[in-house]
């Protein structure tokens, strides 16, 4: 039950902006991944790279007091909601100027002032949490939603059910969004995923819908039904956004994986859809900007994401005695 | 002063809050229309209706997932796992989620519920339905632990629970729902982190926490009783926070102690009590710390076997009599 494109106008402007917040995930990514491959950041970073139109189609529409919960891949879906460059980075790197003030990392990345609940480094969990949030909000009357992005393997995670029976039955504003990327960790689809996730909805009696996620208008037309039967009162929604991991699981994984689990060919083949370079053809052939727009916004992330690494690099670490009870106890 | 047995406390307690406060809200299995299973939840469901006092699935950790997202947006949620032992089944949302996110999110957050659940053995359920696993939430770094004696503790520290800003797990032991208790009148709070000394004595002290705190003072009555032995007796109450200053100062009033704890031997609250006092106390001891524990086995459903396991007054009585012989 998807539609054409055709249908929403979107502004040379917002056109501009979908692609911005797409190539500033991107750019971001890019340099975690190098600063993660050269030793200079804590711990695993997983990588959003392929993924950003689900991301940005479904947060670009969101308010600030709506939730979203995410999972260890969360970089993405943090930019996205409007979290704040440097203070990601910073806190990629474990620094105490970090959105968490270092203590939390790459798989932890939260800020509760624009709705961002978390990532999370337990696959599925964001999937209940963010059904809380929307209970919350449904009793508050207040017309917020939650939206809960996880991958392809936290849908075989059993609380996807719980979750799915609950939300339904309470209706509860809650969008569940599957982002299919093709892989459970390093174990393909099929070898762990039985039927079509966006199906598992169909015996709770919930929406359920699955879309091309390297369409970011696709995307956005998909998540404004969702979001709309949200706030209506109708119940949750579940999407799946097939997409594509074009990086590893993690930054890294050649050098302890002993096997492959995707040919290189596969991994090129996959690439040609890769959704930023489909939505740049897509503005220039409406003619909405001109190349070198494009390359101006490109320019403008560059220096954004080298000013954030500045900025981290020269923040200090977080300062044991600052780590104690305070943060654990309020 | 009303008397009220264990289990209506926690319904008074409830009802107490709920009507101070109206982001206090209750969700479990069986707990609105039904009343609960153990009856500690009547009454609730008629007074706050429907949005406030919810039924759930068995879905535990759509529970848990659901009084964390809700505590963290706005909520004050009171979530009942109605045996502690299917904390099994949802360990996840509160080991990795509601005990770290403050602290990993870098205090952005507070995360202001309460997990009650039923806790403990002495009626027959069997292996599964019968654990003391107080001393798996104490291990955690981010969870208070409660864990009251007397309808009045339940009243009193069930309302600090409800009221404090971070995530208490509040363990009501089952075998004591039945017990009858005086409950001061009026709003009644009392005060987390806070043990009682609830018998003087000065040849030893016994540290107990829930059903085992009236064996302990039983035994410490046929103690006095029978042989002339003064034994005091602490109600530990909270886990977390310990109130380490009431431990030590009761300690060093005989330098002899004894814990009596209902869960299994290894790694139970006792142990860590043991190991505080040795390093803070040793001076000031007589003898090694005594730890009267369910033993390291899954409890038994058979009464003889299962009475044979939980510390009795038996049990507690002789342990202090050969240990201060």
């Amino acid at each position: 039950m998807t539609s054409s494109g055709a249908d929403t106008n979107f502004s040379n402007e917002q056109m501009l902006g979908f692609y911005r917040d797409m190539l500033r995930i991107r750019r971001v990514e890019e340099q975690l991944g190098k600063d993660s491959l050269a030793g200079n950041l804590p711990g695993a970073v997983h990588l959003y790279i392929g993924q950003e139109a689900v991301g940005v189609g479904i947060c670009s529409q969101l308010r600030d007091d709506d939730w979203i919960a995410s999972n260890h891949r969360g970089h993405g879906h943090f930019l996205a909601k409007g979290g704040d460059t440097k203070l990601l980075v910073a806190e990629v790197y474990g620094r105490k100027t970090g959105i968490c003030r270092g203590h939390g990392g790459s798989m932890h990345v939260a800020d509760f002032s624009k709705g961002i609940i978390g990532a999370n480094g337990i696959v599925g969990a964001g999937i209940s949490i963010t059904t809380g949030a929307a209970w919350a909000a449904q009793l508050d009357g207040n017309g917020a939603v939650g939206v809960a992005f996880f991958g392809d393997g936290a849908a075989n995670q059993g609380v996807l059910c719980e979750a799915l029976n609950v939300s339904t039955l309470w209706k509860l504003p809650v969008i569940f969004v599957c982002e299919n990327n093709g892989f459970s960790e390093f174990s393909p689809y099929s070898t762990v995923t039985s039927g079509s996730i966006a199906d598992r909805a169909k015996p709770y009696g919930a929406a359920h819908e699955t879309i091309d996620g390297n369409d970011l208008i696709e995307v956005w037309q998909c998540a404004a039904r969702a979001i709309r039967r949200a706030r209506d009162g109708k119940g949750p929604t579940l999407i799946e956004a097939r997409t594509y991991r074009h990086s590893g699981h993690v930054v890294g994984e050649h050098t302890f994986l002993s096997g492959t689990y995707r040919s290189e060919e596969e991994v090129e083949q996959k690439k040609a859809g890769d959704p930023i370079p489909a939505f740049a053809k897509r503005i220039l052939e409406a003619g909405q900007a001109s190349q070198a727009d494009l390359d101006r916004i490109d320019a403008e992330i560059t220096a954004e994401v080298a000013e954030a690494v500045a900025f981290a690099e020269e923040s200090p670490y977080p300062d044991p005695a600052d780590q104690g009870a305070g943060y654990m106890f309020a | 002063m009303a008397e009220l047995t264990y289990r209506e406390a926690v319904a008074d307690a409830i009802a107490q809050e709920m009507e101070r406060d109206d982001k206090v809200v209750f969700l479990g299995e069986d707990i609105a229309k039904a009343g609960g299973v153990f009856k500690t939840t009547v009454g609730l469901y008629d007074k706050f209706g429907p949005d406030r006092v919810r039924d759930t699935p068995i879905s535990e950790q759509a529970i848990l997932g659901a009084a964390m997202g809700a505590a963290m947006t706005g909520l004050r949620p009171i979530a009942e796992i109605m045996f502690s032992d299917f904390f099994a089944v949802c360990w996840d949302i509160v080991v990795n989620q509601i005990a770290k996110t403050r602290y990993m999110t870098g205090g952005q957050v507070t995360m202001p519920l309460v997990i009650r659940s039923a806790n403990g053995g002495g009626v027959r359920f069997g292996a599964q339905h019968s654990q003391s696993i107080e001393n798996w939430a104490m291990m955690i770094p981010g969870l208070k632990v409660i864990a009251p004696s007397t309808p009045a503790d339940v009243k009193g520290l069930l309302a600090a629970s409800i009221r404090d800003p971070d995530p208490v797990i509040f363990f009501e032991q089952k075998s004591l729902y039945g017990d009858k208790g005086e409950i001061p009148d009026g709003e009644h709070v009392d005060e987390l982190g806070t043990a009682k000394v609830v018998r003087d004595g000065t040849d030893a002290v016994i540290y107990a926490l829930a059903a085992m705190v009236p064996r302990s003072i039983k035994a410490a009555e046929r103690l006095e009783a029978d042989l002339g032995i003064r034994v005091s007796v602490v109600d530990v109450r909270s886990l977390v926070p310990l109130d380490t200053r009431t431990i030590f100062s009761e300690f060093r009033k005989s330098g002899r102690a004894f814990t009596v704890e209902e869960n299994p031997r290894l790694c139970g609250w006792g142990a860590e009590l043991s190991s505080l006092i040795t390093e803070e106390c040793f001076w000031d001891m007589d003898l090694p710390v005594t730890r009267i524990t369910t033993p390291h086995i899954p409890l038994a459903a058979a009464d003889n076997l299962e009475d044979r396991m939980i510390p009795s007054v038996d049990r507690i009585y002789e342990t202090v009599r050969a240990g201060l012989d």
